[in-house]
C-alpha cells in the first residue's frame, strides 16, 4: 500500500477560510503543484461529514496520503487522525488567515502564503511513509533498581505493587542506605513535633517477604547494554557474575558524605569532638536513648553547638556552592535528641538561614523552638580546641558581635555530594574525579554512566521532565538527581518508578519514550552512502547510537527519543525516518515558487520548533497577532533535526532568508532533546563561511531562542526580520 | 562588643532566657521569634530605640541580661501594635516590650535617662488615688518632672492650649483640688492589693525556684 503514491487533498472553508481565501485557486495549487489526485473542499471538513468524506476516499479511491488544509496541525487531532495513511497539514487557519489583516490589500499575499502552504503539505505528504513499530521491540517487565537506600527501596515497593518485577542491587551488605544509619527522622506528620521512627524496618520487611523482589547485597552492576524493554546487566557479587535482562532501570545511588577534611578551619578531621550530621547519628545510635557521648573521652554532652551550611553554600575551593536542602531539618531534629532526653543541655543551631523545607517543616522548626533549642543567625570563623573542648568563635550577624562559645560537641552540617559515577561529558579536573567509580558500567559508545548536569548530579530538566535522563528508559531518583532529604526521595522514587514503567510497556509496543510518547517512526541510515565520520553517534543527546563491529553507526531504537539530531548532523544525509526526513522537509522547500527581485515580495523561511516555537506561532495567531505575509513556516520536531542541505537549498532556490527558532540551550535549558537546541546552535555558528563563499550576509540565517511564552514577541521578531532583508535588498540568487 | 577571645559565662545558654520566661508577662514566646527583622522594621519608633525588638529577642537568647534590663527600648514603646500585627510567628510584642519594662523597674534596672519609667510611675501615683486619671494633676507633674525651671517653661509654652481647654471645657480648673473619682474606691482598692498579692507570690514563687 506505501508504494503506491495517490495524493488526495481536502480543502476546509469553515472558520472563515472559504471567505478569506480563494479556495479554487487552492484546489488548483494542490491539482497541478501538489499533483493531488483527489481534490475536494468541504464547508466543515473536521464534523462528521467531513472526515467521512476522507475515509470514503481512502477505502474506495485508494487514497494513500492525505493533505489536510485546514488549521493548525496541533488543532483537531482527533477528527483528522488517519492511521492508515500518512497525512500532512497545511496550515492555513493558524498559519495564514489569523495572522493577516483581512484588507483588500492583504489579500493578495494572503492567498500567496496559503497556496505555498498548499504545495508544501503535497510536497512533504509525498515523500512520507507511514511509520511501522520497532522490529526489535521487546517487553520485558522486570525493573533493575541501582541501590538500596530509601529511594531504591520505595521504588522497589513501588513497582511490585503496579505488577513488576524488580531487582535491587546493592553495594553494601545491607538495605536502607543512608536512612539506614539514622538513628530517627525528621517528623513526617502532624503535628511535626518530635523525631520519628525511619521506617526502614519495615520497608526492608516488606521487601523481604516481596516474592516480585530480588535482592542482591554487595553487588554491583558491572555492565550494561541493550535499550529499554532488552536492557541487558550483569551484576557481580563476591567475585560471581549473574546476567539478568530488564524492561527499564531505576538509578537510585543517591549520595556520598562530604569530606570533612575539607574544613579544617571548623576542625573537620582535625577535632574529635567536632563530627558532621551522619557522625551524630553514629553516636545517637551508640547512645540508644541514653545520653548522647562525645567522642574524645566519652563524657557526657552537656553543650552541643550545630553550624549550618558548612562547606556548602560557598564558592571557596573545595566547598559546596550549593545548599543541600536537608540539612537545617536534620539539625533541628538532632537538637532535639538532646532536648527530649534533657532539657538543660544546651543546643545552639548557628544559622544563616534556617531552611525547613516541606509541609512540616516549619511546624518543626517551632517545635524545636519550644523545646529550647537555641538558634542564632551566625558565621562561624573557627572552631579550636579549648582546655575543655571545642571553642567556637563566631559572629553573631544580628547583634553584630564577636562570641568564643566553648561547648562539648559540635556538629557541622554538611552536604549531600551526588554519587552519579563517571562524568563523561567533560574531562576530570581533578584527581578525585578520576577515582570516580561508574555506577552503570553501560557499554554505550557515549560512556558509562549517565550524562551530568551541575555540581556532579545527573542531568534531568529540573522542572518539566525530572526523572528524564539522558538515557533512555534509564531513570535517576533521590539525591544522585538533586540534594534531597527522605520524603521528597520518596516522592522522587514513586515518580522515577511511573516513568520505568511507562518506558517499558512502550518499548514493547516499539513506540517512543518522552517526550513523542506513542510515536512509531525511528531513524534509519542507508549504509551504501555512510562514510563513518560518527557524527551521529556524537550528537545523539540519548546515546541512542553504538556503532557495529565494522564501526558503522548502530541505531537502538528503543534508546532513541526520535528529535532527528542524528539526521540533522549526518553529512551525507543517510539518516531518516519514514515520516520525517531530509526529503520530507527538502521537497518541501524547493515547492515554492519565489517571485523574483523585482516584485518587492522577499520569501524567509523559518524553521520552528514543535514544541515551543510553532505552538507559540499558533498563539500569537489565537491572539490574532499579525506578522509578515513573506515567511513560510515549517515545524521541526527540533532544531537539532535541522539539516543544513536545507539552509542550503533554500538559498540557493533564492530565499532571502531563513530564521531558525529553537528552544533555550545551555545550563537551564528548555530544549525537550536537551541537546538538540544547542547543536543547532553550534552547528549554525559554523556556516558563516560557507555563507561568505556564497556572497551572502551572514545575516541571512539567524537563529533564535523562543520560549513558548514568547507569543507577543515571534510577530515582532518574524516583522523586524523582514525589515531587515528588506534592507540589505533581495537575494542574488533569484532567478537562477 | 565583646573581646572574641573572652568567653562569658551564660551566654547563648538560655539562663536569662529562662528569667524572662518566668519573670516577664508573655515572656515564654521569646524562644519562638525567627529574627525575621519584620517588627524592627515597623515600629514607628524603631530609629530611637537603643534595640529593635528583633534584637532584644535574640539579646535574650544570647544572655545579654544588663544590656536588655537597662536599656531604653521598651521604654520606648507607644503600644501602637504595628510589630504585633505583622509578627508570622504572632508573638505579642507590645505586651512583652511592657512585661520586660515592668520586670525591669521592679528590680531597679529601669534606665534614668528617658522620661518614661518616671511619668510611668507618676500616672500610677495619679491613678491609684481616686480610680481616675487627674489631668490637670498629670499634666502638670509631667511638665515639673526635670525640676521647676523647665516646668515653668514648658508650663508656659501650654499655656493658650490650657487655656483653650478650659474654655471648651475639656478640662476642669477645680481638679487641682483633689478631682472627682470612682464611686467605690474601698473596691477598687481591694482589687488592686488582691493584684499585688497574686504579683507577689508569683515572684516568691520564682525566688524559691531559683530563676
Ligand atoms: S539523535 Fe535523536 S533521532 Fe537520532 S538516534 Fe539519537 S535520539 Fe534518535
Ligand atoms: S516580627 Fe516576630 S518573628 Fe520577626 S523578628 Fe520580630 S518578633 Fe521575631
Ligand atoms: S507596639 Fe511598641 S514596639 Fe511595637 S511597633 Fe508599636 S511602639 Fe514599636
Amino acid at each position: 500500500m506505501a508504494d503506491i503514491i495517490k495524493i488526495g487533498a481536502y480543502l476546509c472553508k469553515g472558520c472563515g477560510l472559504g471567505e478569506r481565501l480563494n479556495i479554487g485557486a487552492l484546489e488548483n495549487a494542490a491539482k497541478r503543484a501538489g499533483k493531488a489526485s483527489v481534490v475536494r473542499s468541504h464547508g466543515f471538513l473536521c464534523n462528521q461529514e467531513g472526515v467521512e468524506l476522507i475515509k470514503a476516499d481512502i477505502e474506495k479511491e485508494g487514497v494513500t496520503r492525505v493533505v489536510i488544509a485546514a488549521c493548525s496541525r496541533r488543532a483537531k487531532t482527533e477528527a483528522f487522525r488517519f492511521d492508515e495513511v500518512a497525512v500532512s497539514r497545511a496550515n492555513l487557519r493558524e498559519g495564514v488567515i489569523w495572522i493577516r489583516p483581512d484588507t483588500k490589500e492583504a489579500k493578495e499575499t494572503t492567498q500567496e502564503m496559503a497556496e505555498d502552504y498548499v504545495r508544501m503539505a503535497c510536497a512533504e505528504v509525498r515523500r512520507m511513509t507511514l511509520p511501522t513499530a520497532n522490529p526489535k521491540a521487546a517487553l520485558n517487565r522486570r525493573i533493575l533498581v541501582v541501590g538500596g537506600g530509601i529511594s531504591g527501596m520505595t521504588a522497589a515497593l513501588e513497582a511490585s505493587q503496579a505488577g513488576y518485577g524488580v531487582t535491587i542491587v546493592e553495594k553494601t551488605d545491607r538495605l536502607g542506605g543512608w536512612a539506614g544509619r539514622l538513628y530517627k527522622r525528621v517528623a513526617d506528620r502532624y503535628p511535626f513535633a518530635d523525631p520519628a521512627d525511619t521506617g526502614v524496618a519495615d520497608m526492608v520487611k516488606a521487601i523481604q517477604s516481596d516474592a516480585k523482589i530480588t535482592v542482591h547485597l554487595n553487588a554491583l552492576v558491572s555492565r550494561t547494554s541493550g535499550a529499554p524493554g532488552r536492557f541487558e546487566v550483569e551484576i557481580t557479587s563476591g567475585g560471581a557474575a549473574t546476567n539478568e535482562t530488564f524492561g527499564s532501570i531505576i538509578q537510585a545511588s543517591g549520595f556520598t558524605r562530604y569530606d570533612l577534611a575539607n574544613l579544617p578551619e571548623m576542625g573537620g578531621g582535625t577535632l574529635k569532638d567536632v563530627v558532621d550530621q551522619a557522625g551524630l547519628e553514629e553516636l545517637a545510635l551508640a547512645a540508644a536513648g541514653g545520653p548522647i557521648k562525645r567522642p574524645s573521652d566519652g563524657r557526657e554532652v552537656r553543650s552541643v553547638i550545630f553550624v549550618q551550611c558548612a562547606g556548602q553554600r560557598s564558592e571557596k575551593p573545595g566547598h559546596l556552592p550549593y545548599c543541600s536542602g536537608f540539612c537545617c531539618t536534620t539539625s533541628i531534629k538532632q537538637a532535639m535528641y538532646f532536648k527530649d532526653r534533657n532539657p538543660e543541655i544546651d543546643t545552639v543551631v548557628l544559622f544563616s538561614d534556617l531552611r525547613t523545607p516541606g509541609a512540616g517543616g516549619e511546624d518543626f522548626y517551632r517545635n524545636g523552638q519550644r523545646k529550647g533549642v537555641t538558634f542564632a543567625k551566625g558565621s562561624v570563623r573557627a572552631v579550636v580546641q579549648g582546655e575543655a573542648g571545642p571553642v567556637v568563635q563566631f559572629q553573631d550577624e544580628i547583634l553584630n558581635d564577636s562570641v568564643s562559645m566553648p561547648v562539648d560537641l559540635v556538629v557541622l552540617a554538611t552536604g549531600q555530594v551526588a554519587n552519579a559515577g563517571v562524568n563523561i561529558e567533560n574531562a576530570p579536573e581533578s584527581a578525585e574525579s578520576v577515582q570516580k567509580v561508574s555506577i552503570l558500567n553501560l557499554t554505550y559508545r557515549q560512556g558509562p554512566d549517565v550524562p551530568q548536569l551541575k555540581h556532579g548530579f545527573s542531568d534531568s530538566h529540573f522542572i518539566c521532565f525530572p526523572y528524564e535522563t539522558r538515557r533512555t528508559g534509564i531513570y535517576t531518583a533521590g539525591p544522585v538527581r538533586r540534594p534531597m532529604d527522605i520524603a521528597q526521595a520518596m516522592e522522587d522514587a514513586t515518580g522515577a518508578t511511573l516513568k520505568a514503567i511507562q518506558t517499558l510497556e512502550n518499548a514493547g509496543l516499539g513506540r517512543a519514550a518522552h517526550p513523542r510518547v506513542g510515536d512509531l517512526s525511528f531513524p534509519t541510515f542507508r549504509r551504501e552512502g555512510c562514510t563513518q565520520c560518527k557524527r551521529c553517534t556524537v550528537e545523539c543527546p540519548f546515546g541512542a547510537i553504538d556503532e557495529d563491529e565494522q564501526r558503522y553507526p548502530q541505531f537502538n531504537e528503543a534508546r532513541c527519543r526520535r528529535c532527528g539530531t542524528c539526521m540533522g548532523a549526518c553529512p551525507v544525509r543517510v539518516i531518516s525516518f519514514e515520516n520525517y526526513s531530509v526529503e520530507t522537509v527538502g521537497q518541501q522547500v524547493k515547492s515554492l515558487e519565489i517571485p523574483d527581485e523585482f516584485s518587492g515580495k522577499p520569501r524567509v523561511l523559518i524553521f520552528a520548533c514543535e514544541n515551543d516555537a510553532y505552538p507559540a506561532l499558533d498563539m500569537a495567531a489565537q491572539n490574532r497577532l499579525e506578522y509578515s505575509a513573506y515567511v513560510r513556516v515549517i515545524p521541526v520536531r527540533c532544531l537539532g533535526s535541522v539539516n543544513t542541505i536545507w539552509l542550503n537549498d533554500a538559498l540557493n532556490n533564492g530565499y532571502d532568508g531563513v530564521m531558525l527558532m529553537g528552544c533555550q540551550k545551555g545550563e537551564n535549558y528548555q530544549c525537550h532533546f536537551v541537546k538538540g537546541s544547542e547543536m543547532a546552535y553550534y552547528r549554525m555558528s559554523k556556516i558563516g563561511d560557507t555563507l561568505k563563499g556564497m556572497n551572502l550576509d551572514t545575516e541571512r540565517v539567524t537563529t533564535y531562542e523562543v520560549a513558548i511564552t514568547d507569543i507577543h514577541r515571534i510577530p515582532k521578531l518574524i516583522n523586524d526580520y523582514i525589515a531587515m532583508i528588506e534592507k540589505i535588498g533581495p537575494s542574488p540568487f533569484k532567478g537562477f | 562588643m565583646s573581646n572574641p577571645n573572652q568567653t562569658i559565662p551564660g551566654q547563648y545558654r538560655g539562663n536569662f532566657l529562662r528569667e524572662v520566661e518566668a519573670n516577664v508577662e508573655e515572656g515564654e514566646w521569646v524562644k519562638m521569634c525567627m529574627q525575621c527583622g519584620v517588627c524592627a522594621g515597623s515600629c514607628p519608633l524603631g530609629p530611637y530605640w537603643d534595640y529593635p525588638p528583633q534584637q532584644i529577642f535574640m539579646m535574650i537568647r544570647a544572655g545579654k541580661r544588663e544590656e536588655v534590663l537597662s536599656s531604653t527600648s521598651m521604654w520606648m514603646c507607644t503600644s501602637c501594635y504595628n510589630c504585633m500585627v505583622r509578627c508570622p510567628r504572632e508573638l505579642p510584642i507590645t505586651h512583652i516590650m511592657h512585661g520586660l519594662a515592668t520586670y525591669a523597674k521592679r528590680i531597679g534596672k529601669a534606665p534614668q535617662t528617658p522620661i518614661t519609667p518616671r511619668f510611668a510611675q507618676k500616672f500610677w501615683d495619679n491613678l491609684t488615688v481616686t480610680g481616675r486619671v487627674n489631668e490637670l494633676k498629670l499634666g502638670l507633674a509631667l511638665y515639673f518632672i526635670n525640676g521647676i525651671g523647665e516646668g515653668i517653661q514648658t508650663a508656659m509654652k501650654m499655656q493658650d492650649i490650657g487655656l483653650g481647654m478650659l474654655k471648651t471645657k475639656r478640662m476642669s480648673p477645680f481638679e487641682i483640688l483633689g478631682g472627682h473619682g470612682i464611686k467605690d474606691k474601698a473596691g477598687f482598692r481591694a482589687m488592686l492589693k488582691k493584684a499585688e498579692e497574686i504579683e507577689l507570690a508569683k515572684i516568691a514563687k520564682n525566688q524559691v525556684a531559683g530563676v
